[in-house]
């Protein structure tokens, strides 16, 4: 088909969540990432990246309040996964939702 | 027909309950490596092993699904670990290059990725210990065993919780619907077993060594109808009607509330407050009953953080925690990082006794300005009150933990008078701070006893160690005479000579029985978790302080923790109608 599927698309995105990407906010990530069509990876920007359906893998790359990370994603659907996520990745959790 | 069979441990939460037992499971074993499969039974065991973990994730969202808030979020992060594809991966790698079998697999692939997290360090290394539990939880799908863990009730039946011991990680999704009471064969007064009975009013005996022989002997199964008796510290084997009777007349007296503030029978005045460490945990306590905070633990705040709260965050924290006791006592502790509570910015090193280290007051030494931050942070909570409130400002007193000299005293009396806080006090955690509690006390405004840790340091006995749990009793007279040490030497203290207060906050404020002897003492203020502030205060409404003052006489000469409870509980005599 069209080189488009085969585009990676990355978005830098700075960590929202006080407590880093661990625990709630890491469980909320990996959840979302597994209902997405794509597979989306995050890394530190030049790091090593992570399946972003890992908990253990998310959880080990220690990223911490405040971190710039990269969501990477490829082929259908990559822009709309990719945004998906950097708005988890974004939130500040700790904020009252009600 | 035989007598029926009576059990006796340690009792640690005052209540009686009849219900069946069920055990706890016990630690999945570690899987032998054994020979290497053949090559074409390695792909079926891949299958057998990603069906296993399908399966624990399955159960893991159904239990997540019934339960809410912590326990939720806990059981949630864990199923999603329970099919993580890169333990997965690495599982299912090892089947096939080494031909492990999948038991085997998952428990080398779980402990490598185990160890890379501990490796983190900081608060990730705890999240080493889940890895762990995923991987007991994979294993016993694997080998047909009970899944480890509080067991689910069986037809809505709630059940008398038997373990050989309770870890913390044992109760994160303990529910009192299913748990009527909690009985372990080892463990003691200060174990987490007793900590978590008290916090959930739940009746409980602790050290009951026989309960395993009796197991072992197929008398005291899943199923066997018990009687737990948490103040006498007794399991009953198959109670005979009259005693199940007794026992649900005592449970309905006692669903009991507090009413009013704490007194004596003859009318001694003892504060009851509460220990809480956030907003929601003061609002609950004022709703109990409390007549204000004896522990404001502020450690919340800073857990999980890579640099100190702002001054701004903190302020916040604390005037939510003031509103709730507009007019009365709230007492806030310091920062008690160190030993077992290590923080990511105050980061003390390896430290070859961490209990011994630097910890509480003495991280100011290296780290002088989070103590600051703190001090300008409740000064600026204190200011910034309400005045117009209903019951008026909050009355905040501030207090710093593990203090062992008259200089570190007067250093921290200093510090909070520098911030406009006038109510400065210190714990009394160290043997130093009791036995010269007229020198280390003389500046200060009021003193709190902290029994765990006082009776840790007594006894030389770390109360981490489940060996040494008999050593870490509160009734130990080594530290009933520290105690009593420190009230001899707060007598005399104060503008006016009369004394300065002395309180207890810690796990022997919330034993009814021990509570009279506090008191007996010269302790006059006692603070616990607010669901033990019912049965303490009807303890204390039934003795007159003649009575406590003679039960404190009475555990001075005795020799051992035992004969201490059986000194007091000898004098103590309105305690059992109580059911307490």
């Amino acid at each position: 088909m069209s080189d488009t599927t085969a585009t990676t698309v990355s978005r830098e995105v700075r960590v929202g969540a006080a407590t880093g990407l661990h625990a709630r906010p890491a469980a909320l990530l990996v959840k979302a990432a597994g209902g997405l069509p794509v597979k989306v990876t995050l890394a530190r920007p030049d790091g090593k990246q992570v399946d972003c359906r890992s908990m253990l893998a998310v959880l080990a790359l220690g990223v911490g309040h405040g971190e710039t990370v990269v969501l990477s994603a490829e082929g259908e659907g990559a822009a709309a996964a990719v945004d998906a996520l950097a708005e988890l990745v974004a939130r500040d959790h700790d904020e009252p939702t009600a | 027909m035989t007598a029926p069979t009576t059990l006796t441990g340690v009792g640690v939460c005052a209540g009686v309950v009849v219900g069946p037992v069920r055990w706890m499971p016990g630690a999945v074993p570690e899987p032998v490596a054994g020979q290497p499969l053949a090559m074409d039974e390695r792909e079926p065991e891949c299958l057998r092993l990603v069906a296993a973990t399908t399966a624990v994730q399955t159960a893991l969202d159904a239990r997540a699904e019934a339960a809410s808030g912590t326990a939720r979020a806990v059981l949630e992060a864990t199923a999603l670990m329970a099919a993580d594809p890169s333990l997965q991966d690495a599982a299912t790698g090892h089947v096939r290059e080494r031909g492990l079998s999948a038991e085997r697999a998952v428990w080398e692939a779980a402990g490598e990725v185990a160890a890379m997290i501990e490796a983190l360090g900081g608060y990730l290394a705890e999240r080493a210990r889940d890895v762990l539990d995923v991987r007991d939880r994979i294993v016993a799908e694997l080998t047909g065993r009970p899944a480890p863990g509080v067991p689910e009730p069986v037809a809505g039946q709630p059940f008398v919780l038997l373990a050989h011991d309770l870890a913390p990680a044992d109760t994160a999704t303990l529910s009192p619907e299913s748990v009527l009471a909690l009985v372990t064969v080892s463990g003691g007064p200060t174990s987490h077993t007793a900590i978590i009975a008290r916090s959930l009013g739940l009746p409980a005996v602790v050290a009951v060594a026989d309960a395993e022989r009796l197991a072992t002997a197929g008398e005291l199964t899943d199923g066997t109808l018990v009687l737990v008796d948490g103040a006498a510290g007794t399991l009953l084997l198959a109670p005979d009607d009259e005693a199940q009777a007794r026992a649900r007349r005592l449970a309905s007296g006692r669903r009991r509330t507090l009413d009013g503030p704490g007194r004596t029978a003859d009318g001694l005045r003892v504060s009851l407050l509460a220990n809480v460490a956030d907003g929601a945990s003061a609002r609950a306590a004022a709703a109990a009953g409390a007549e204000g905070i004896g522990l404001f633990r502020t450690e919340l705040a800073f857990l999980d953080r890579t640099d100190p709260p702002s001054v701004e965050e903190q302020a916040a924290l604390y005037a939510d925690v003031f509103a709730a006791f507009a007019g009365r006592r709230v007492v806030v502790r310091t920062l008690d990082a160190g030993s077992d509570k290590p923080l990511p910015f105050l980061d003390m090193g390896e430290e070859p006794n961490p209990a011994l280290g630097v910890r509480g007051l003495r991280t100011a030494l290296r780290a002088p300005q989070v103590l600051e931050d703190q001090l300008a942070a409740v000064a600026r909570a204190l200011a910034g009150q309400d005045a117009g409130q209903e019951g008026g400002p909050a009355d905040v007193w501030v207090m710093a933990p593990m203090v062992s000299t008259a200089d570190a005293a007067d250093g921290f009396v200093a510090r909070c008078a520098a911030h406009g806080i006038t109510k400065a006090g210190v714990m009394v955690e160290v043997p130093s701070a009791a036995l010269c509690s007229a020198q280390v006390l003389a500046n200060v405004t009021f003193a709190s006893i902290g029994t765990n840790d006082l009776t840790q340091y007594a006894l030389a006995a770390d109360r981490l160690v489940g060996d040494l749990a008999t050593l870490n009793d509160p009734w130990q007279p080594g530290l009933l005479h520290l105690v009593a040490a420190t009230c001899r030497g707060a007598a005399g203290l104060g503008p006016d000579g009369a004394g300065i207060p002395v309180g207890v906050c810690g796990e022997a404020a919330a034993d009814p029985a021990l509570a009279c002897v506090l008191v007996g003492l010269g302790v006059r203020s006692l603070s616990m978790s607010a669901p033990a502030l019912p049965d303490v205060g009807a303890a204390l409404a039934g003795a007159t302080s003649d009575l406590c003052r003679e039960a404190a006489a009475a555990v001075l000469t005795v020799r051992t923790a035992t004969e201490a409870r059986a000194a007091a509980r000898a004098l103590l005599t309105h305690l059992p109608a109580l059911g307490l």
